[in-house]
């Protein structure tokens, strides 16, 4: 947090300006990073194994799976938002664990939300790395885990631009996190569900467009932000 | 104003309900703890919401329990549906037909009134089909539907959006065609297409003014709080979720948080409230004379157990 802060100048007159409470703008960026990030993490964790798995497989119908994952890729958020509803809602499956109108049911929204996109471009970007690599690794006596690994760090690059593409989806997502989060903060006007997204569509409810315009600049620079450190990260791999 | 000075037996009332609630133990309940540390969730209106009447109160009980409060603005349309699947522990809404479809499902136990606003026909400055000033709101409408003037609907299955079909109803109307669209948004955004279009809408009185620097419409048919018709009339209740329904729902703290809401004090409060120094609901839990209807659905009988 500390470190955002130090971008504040530019934007502190128009922050001042807000009609929110201390904090609450910190709060509503705070929630919108923890569940995006956990969400992409965790959403990572699944989809490289998965994609790597697929990209080594040879097996009857790995055309249709691809084309499934990509499918999965333009799922409408809100759809999304409904399933995961249904099923942490008291009357679902998940019920007995409370999770609705909570930061854990957005993360499990936005985790469906990002696996596919992440999982076809690392999938893509497996594929792309010279079969070569992969049985020149076999052949100096490495195993399997050893080649996979091999043709990990060779597709890094494009690893990392799945992540970012998860974690673009999962951010930018209005629809399912205000189904499944309710967009709520505490009577201390802290953000406890409430994410950028979903800050701004209550503002434009309320013809707050100034507000709503605010709140969209901090989205985008720090969409832009994670954007930067990441490709950052990616390059110096490659070229280290 | 509704809350008076020798509201004593109401009061002795409430404070029992209180009490009882915030005492678990009372209740049967098997975890014998109190409610310290829980999380009350409640499903309401954008108009409580938006107008920020419950940010302003709710520090208050946060405080008296030790427990946190999550309020979901949803309609109330989408309020009742939450609760009715148990995501809600209490919920507040504005529509008494839907309050009561609610009750007599078995989804919803002791309701009260809570407090009270109106309804106000806007429009633009101009006003193009010449409804200003007119005593019946059915009137007005049959007026601007005659003239085939610009209307927006919520659309929304909200509260505000049941009251507007109610008086369509009323006017014998069945509004359709190019004069009258259906949004499907909040108060907020449907007062901005119609300033935006030029339009008449249906606008909570609370809403309405605190909007009204964003807007360019004015009040054309009163409520009655300013002396117009009584079918405008817009009263809020409040309800906790059925625990015999639903396992999950937090009943002792809703049942506190009834309590607390109707109390002398926080009715005082919700009076007090103010935006661009005017007044946005009036209390109406505390009264004088004890109101049977409330807890139950309109028309309910007791001879009848099938209702």
């Amino acid at each position: 947090m500390s470190v955002s802060l130090a971008a504040i100048p530019q934007l502190a007159p128009a922050l001042l300006d807000l009609p929110f409470r201390d904090g609450y703008v910190w709060s509503v960026i705070y929630v919108s990073l923890y569940v995006s990030v956990t969400a992409v993490a965790l959403s990572t964790l699944v989809s490289v194994p998965v994609a790597v798995a697929i990209g080594f497989a040879d097996f009857p119908g790995k055309g249709f799976v691809k084309s499934v994952v990509n499918t999965g890729m333009g799922f409408p958020s809100v759809v999304v938002g409904l399933v995961v509803l249904f099923a942490v809602s008291n009357q679902g499956p998940l019920g007995s664990l409370n999770l609705v109108f909570t930061r854990e049911a957005m993360i499990m929204s936005q985790f469906v939300l990002a696996t596919p996109p992440i999982t076809a471009i690392t999938l893509a970007a497996v594929d792309g790395v010279d079969r070569g690599v992969r049985d020149a690794a076999r052949a100096l006596g490495g195993t399997r885990i050893d080649a996979a690994l091999v043709v990990l760090k060779e597709a890094r690059y494009g690893i990392a631009t799945a992540v970012l593409a998860g974690f673009g989806r999962a951010v930018s997502e209005v629809g399912s996190v205000l189904i499944v989060g309710g967009n709520i903060t505490g009577a201390d006007g802290v953000s406890k569900t409430r994410t950028l997204t979903t800050a701004i569509q209550l503002e434009a409810r309320q013809g707050q467009y100034e507000t709503a315009m605010i709140l969209g600049a901090v989205l985008v620079a720090l969409v832009l932000t994670v954007n930067a450190v990441v490709v950052h990260f990616g390059d110096g791999g490659v070229n280290a | 104003m509704p809350i008076q000075r020798r509201a004593f037996v109401a009061a002795l009332g409430t404070a029992a309900v209180a009490s009882t609630a915030g005492c678990s133990s009372l209740g049967g309940d098997d975890s014998g703890a109190g409610v310290a540390g829980e999380t009350l969730t409640l499903t309401t209106t954008t108009s409580t919401y938006d107008t920020g009447l419950l940010d302003e109160i709710h520090a208050d009980f946060e405080d008296m329990y030790g427990v946190s409060v999550d309020a979901v603005a949803q309609g109330t349309g989408a309020a009742l549906e939450s609760a009715r699947n148990g995501d809600a522990d209490v919920v507040m809404v504005h529509a008494r037909g839907l309050e009561d479809e609610f009750l007599r499902n078995g989804y919803g136990v002791n309701r009260r009134d809570l407090m009270f606003n109106d309804f106000v026909i806007v429009g633009p400055e101009s006003d193009p089909a010449g409804i200003q000033g007119m005593s019946s709101a059915t009137e007005a409408l049959t007026t601007i539907a005659d003239a085939g003037a610009s209307f927006v609907s919520r659309g929304d299955n909200s509260g505000t959006h049941t009251k507007e079909l109610n008086l369509w109803d009323a006017a014998g109307i069945d509004p359709g065609g190019d004069w009258y669209q259906e949004t499907g948004s909040g108060m907020g955004e449907a007062l901005n297409i119609a300033t935006q279009q030029g339009a008449y809408t249906l606008s909570d009185r609370g809403t309405f003014i605190s909007q009204r620097s964003e807007i360019d419409l004015t009040v054309l048919v009163q409520g009655p709080i300013e002396g117009g018709p009584e079918i405008l009339a817009n009263p809020y209740g409040v309800m906790a979720v059925n625990p015999g329904v639903h396992d999950g729902v937090n009943y002792d703290l809703a049942m506190a948080y009834i309590g607390w809401i109707t109390s002398p004090g926080v009715q005082e409060s919700i009076s007090e409230y103010r935006v661009d120094g005017e007044q946005l609901f009036f209390p109406r839990a505390v009264s004088e004379d004890p109101d049977f209807q409330q807890y139950v659905p309109e028309g309910w009988s007791g001879d009848s157990n099938d209702e």
